[in-house]
């Protein structure tokens, strides 16, 4: 444990690093946030009726993908664990006493914490001061918080776990890039990425909220403004569980297998 | 001039060449660029499923906008990709090489890459934008046509202004500055509805500050019959004046540059 730990540190200081990219970040995603809010109230002028949350529940969730782009957005992968592999660096990784996948999965979850912690917390001071509705809103109430917080953790770790399955997956086909492209592009769309699950058609919403993609930003930032009642939290934190469960293993597995033929690259 | 394009076609054919010599990476890309727009294009379906319209304008219509802003910005991409590649020339030092041959800068950073895979991107935009105009019932005439033509050139080189911008910062920077994707990707972004929907304020900024406006939602309104006046049609060929400021700036930008790399 205690190696993955300084696994951790080390990628979460490296992180830390790059503050003037961070500021950057910063203006990019606050613009970004507030250009999907005005497609949203253009579409709320035009027939308020239609909106399946409140607005300022809308805006809220906005915010928040923003603030904590660095947890969910999947195209955001190491891309040095895809270089070992192509370029064969990885032999030396593979005769160390670690287990590649905890290596890798604690180094994600630092690299992703750095990034959300530099950039996450002037993004959402500003949204709060955003005058409602277009703003960041309060929490319902504390309980919504504490669940709100506790979903945004079991979110990124799904993200995570889902993006170990790719690292492991390039393994088998050596280049990356196919793989990434389509996952990045699933993600995004049954993620809540491009516009949030609640705005899809009924019947399909039903069939997206089961799957693992759901499981990764859509329930901490609807918990937040508080647009799902009880029954629908917990069963959404039970799938997400569920979901943390059946892709760890699953990526655990498939990298015992792989590590048993595994071919090193390069030379 | 004559030999300036000759020079230009032939950067162009060296570079096709060279990307057909990994022509599965190529296909690959191209279907990747191919997935992200679509899930753009999927998301904008799926509103309109729940929406009638937005502000006045339907799903057609939209799709029509859509489909014209992403050929230009396609466009763009696929000719100026070089301005956007160009921090890494910086860095790397290869902009010096540039500056000591006999031959214009511009012409061979635009010249350094031809992003043929671009053209998967162009596909989608031209059919959105021809079941925008299949659905949305305009009559046609000579002047429409001329309007879109018109927009394509317009926008195009309004984009390529913007990378040339982006690039130009690289000389203060060394680095590309992130804060420009607010007006390359954001502007696609934002440029999938005609952007009148975003209010008076948003109009005006993007009339006479940056003018994605002349290249999109005034001629649409034009095309959709909601403007009659003929001046209208030429509109769009003045977005091309951002290139003024955007070339005063990299030439700005070239006379302060002091190298770098190694």
């Amino acid at each position: 444990m205690k190696k993955y730990v300084s696994f951790f540190r080390l990628r979460f200081t490296m992180g830390l690093q790059y503050r003037s990219a961070a500021l950057g970040g910063i203006i990019t995603q606050f613009t970004w946030g507030l250009i999907q809010i005005m497609i949203f109230q253009a579409f709320y002028r035009t027939d308020p009726s239609a909106f399946p949350m409140s607005f300022s529940a809308t805006a809220s969730y906005l915010w928040l993908q923003q603030a904590f782009l660095a947890f969910f957005a999947v195209w955001m992968m190491e891309n040095e664990i895809f270089d070992s592999i192509v370029n064969g660096d990885i032999a030396y990784e593979l005769c160390r006493p670690v287990s590649i996948y905890h290596m890798w999965y604690s180094r994600s979850i630092a690299a992703r914490l750095s990034r959300a912690v530099l950039r996450c917390f002037p993004i959402l001071l500003i949204a709060a001061f955003v005058p409602a509705p277009y703003g960041l809103c309060a929490p319902a109430d504390l309980r919504h918080f504490f669940l709100f917080l506790a979903t945004l953790v079991l979110g990124l770790s799904v993200t995570v776990s889902f993006c170990m399955l790719v690292y492991v997956l390039t393994f088998f086909t050596i280049s990356p890039q196919g793989l990434r492209m389509v996952f990045v592009s699933a993600t995004d769309f049954f993620a809540g990425a491009l516009i949030p699950l609640p705005f899809f058609p009924e019947k399909m919403q039903k069939v997206m909220e089961l799957l693992p993609f759901a499981s990764m930003q859509n329930v901490a930032l609807r918990i937040y403004g508080g647009s799902m009642n009880q029954s629908e939290m917990k069963r959404a934190v039970l799938l997400q569980l569920f979901w943390l469960a059946v892709i760890t293993a699953a990526g655990q597995i498939l990298c015992k297998t792989a590590q048993k033929r595994v071919t090193v690259q390069g030379g | 001039m004559k030999k300036v394009i000759h020079l230009y076609l032939h950067y162009i054919a060296l570079n096709v060449r060279s990307l057909m010599q990994y022509k599965a990476s190529f296909f690959l890309t191209a279907a990747g660029q191919f997935l992200v727009s679509f899930t753009a294009f999927l998301g904008m379906f799926f509103m309109f499923q729940r929406f009638p319209d937005v502000e006045g304008f339907t799903y057609s219509e939209v799709l029509l906008c859509f489909g014209i802003m992403l050929m230009e910005y396609s466009l763009a991409e696929m000719f100026a990709r070089g301005f956007d590649l160009f921090p890494g020339m910086v860095k790397s030092g290869e902009f010096d090489r540039v500056l000591v041959r006999p031959q214009n800068e511009i012409i061979q950073v635009l010249g350094s890459k031809f992003e043929l895979t671009r053209f998967a991107r162009m596909i989608q935009a031209v059919i959105m934008f021809l079941y925008g105009i299949s659905e949305s019932g305009i009559s046609w005439n000579i002047s429409r046509i001329l309007t879109v033509i018109f927009m394509l050139i317009g926008g195009t080189v309004l984009f390529t202004a913007v990378f040339i911008i982006y690039a130009a910062f690289c000389f203060f920077t060394l680095e590309g500055l992130e804060a420009i994707n607010i007006f390359t990707d954001g502007a696609r972004e934002f440029g999938k509805y005609p952007v009148g929907i975003y209010g008076k304020k948003f109009l005006i900024l993007t009339t006479f500050f940056i003018p994605y406006a002349l290249v999109q939602y005034h001629p649409l309104l034009y095309l959709l019959g909601r403007r009659t006046e003929p001046f209208f049609i030429i509109l769009p060929l003045a977005a091309c004046l951002f290139l003024v400021p955007a070339l005063l700036f990299w030439r700005f930008g070239v006379r302060r540059y002091q190298s770098s790399g190694s």
